[in-house]
């Protein structure tokens, strides 16, 4: 990927938390994540200390708190079960705003959300501090399977182009009157998601025959490799890791 | 249904975590028999093509939507072990780049969407393959039924993993009532949308339908060394 085809949720910057090597990043991520699940629910204080440690990355990382604050909404049908879980959970009642509600289910919800929106913004802080190709690049460090990541690494490459088709395909449906959402339309959706995946996998095939005809034999001699000194297109000053 | 963190304790998705690896190991494997050299190309393309189905919604009711897991969609497509490593190669992409599923739900994820929906579709699947005439004509029910009972399974897989480690008391009768409702309803559009894609697909392509392969004559791929 050229410069400035950064992912969805990237935020182009140049702070430490942009440069610091993605393995670490994703390692301190999953440790992060799983120490805040790991804290019992009560323990408030380490909560808040979370959240504070959270909010210097992100302030150090110099992305906007409100460019992370709006893509938090993928946490949002979360929210409404945590916001539901006082009326559903059993338990002693207690009074709030003069409604009965569970006690141990209020805890629960609430710690639910906290959990939760810390483990969202956290990994919305890696996705926004880090380009797609360091993203892989420290998968592979980190010895995840070179298939995994070379898999990873072609879906990363041909989203865009393929998630824009199927774009055109809904515009070019909505114009001949067709909702897409609605199950009457269910067959001409499905027809085009047919389609689609005929076009994945004959772009699959000319990508792989593309491949071979270049010398490939199964395995990707390939630039995402750190320790490689085939150029990969990129500004030699982007790759730190 | 991408779990966030903070909704099973630490134990459960480490367990979780540690069934999705060995899972993916011995898909890992596996594809390369499916796939052989283009494991990595074709599998990339498929999972990209399961990433920009799931962004289809389809409305379930209480102006809520579900959209499409994929699992036996991706199965009966492209096999069921390049189709559970699709799968888990969209989960972990989008857990990383788009921050949808908890980082260390990554592993309940990859058994609730991936292997449970792949496993329970492509064994109903071959099995009603098995049973029915072998016509082009059954391949998209047999594929429909298969994701019609994913679905809920995933859903009862769930309630069982917040049974063991749930981090809310909540009556697990009043869990599996409501998942298995909630998810039943789900699975009738995830099996429509399956059954009139490989419909489509076996229409158009059958010779790229996995699960049909079995009806047609070999075509392998050839390549021809040309002269310089």
């Amino acid at each position: 990927m050229g410069a400035g085809h950064g992912h969805l949720l990237h935020y182009h910057g140049h702070s430490p938390v942009h440069r610091a090597p993605a393995h670490l990043k994703l390692l301190a991520l999953v440790v992060f994540a799983l120490v805040v699940v790991a804290t019992p629910r009560s323990a408030w204080p380490a909560y808040a200390a979370y959240a504070v440690g959270l909010l210097a990355v992100v302030a150090l990382s110099r992305v906007p708190l409100g460019y992370l604050a709006r893509r938090m909404v993928v946490e949002v049908p979360f929210a409404v079960f945590a916001v539901l879980m006082p009326f559903v959970a059993t338990g002693p009642r207690t009074e709030v705003l003069g409604v009965a509600v569970s006690q141990p289910g209020l805890d629960a919800g609430l710690a639910l959300l906290v959990k939760g929106s810390l483990g969202v913004l956290a990994s919305l802080t890696l996705a926004a501090t880090t380009e797609a190709t360091d993203v892989l690049r420290g998968l592979r460090r980190l010895r995840v399977p070179e298939l995994v990541v070379q898999i990873a690494g072609f879906m990363v490459r041909y989203l865009e182009v393929v998630t824009g088709e199927m774009g055109r395909m809904l515009t070019a449906m909505r114009s001949r009157g067709c909702d897409p959402r609605s199950p009457r339309h269910w067959p001409t959706l499905a027809r085009s998601l047919g389609a689609l995946f005929v076009r994945s996998y004959e772009r699959g095939e000319r990508v792989h025959l593309a491949m071979v005809s270049r010398g490939y034999t199964g395995t990707l001699p390939t630039g995402l490799d750190p320790r490689s000194r085939v150029g990969e297109g990129r500004a030699p000053g982007a790759r730190v890791a | 249904m991408h779990v966030p963190d903070g909704f099973l304790d630490a134990s459960t998705s480490i367990a979780t975590g540690a069934v999705a690896v060995a899972a993916v190991g011995v898909a890992l494997r596996k594809a390369r028999t499916e796939l052989d050299d283009r494991t990595a190309p074709m599998a990339g393309l498929v999972a990209t093509f399961v990433f920009a189905a799931q962004m289809l919604n389809f409305p379930v009711g209480a102006g809520t939507s579900g959209h499409l897991m994929g699992g036996a969609l991706a199965a009966v497509l492209v096999g069921p072990w390049t189709g559970l490593l699709c799968v888990s190669v969209v989960l972990l992409v989008q857990a990383l780049l788009m921050a949808d599923g908890g980082i260390t739900a990554l592993g309940t994820n990859v058994v609730l969407i991936g292997v449970v929906t792949v496993a329970v579709g492509w064994v109903v699947f071959r099995g009603l393959v098995a049973v029915l005439p072998k016509r082009a004509a059954t391949i998209a029910p047999a594929a429909a039924v298969g994701a019609l009972l994913g679905v809920p399974v995933a859903a009862g897989v769930f309630t069982g993993l917040f049974a063991v480690g749930g981090l809310a008391p909540v009556d697990l009768g009043d869990v599996l009532v409501a998942m298995l409702a909630w998810h039943t309803v789900i699975g009738v559009g995830e099996a429509v949308i399956t059954g009139l894609v490989v419909g489509s697909v076996v229409a158009a392509r059958p010779d790229l339908v996995h699960g049909a392969r079995h009806l047609l004559p070999a075509r392998p791929l050839e390549i021809r060394e040309v002269a310089a």
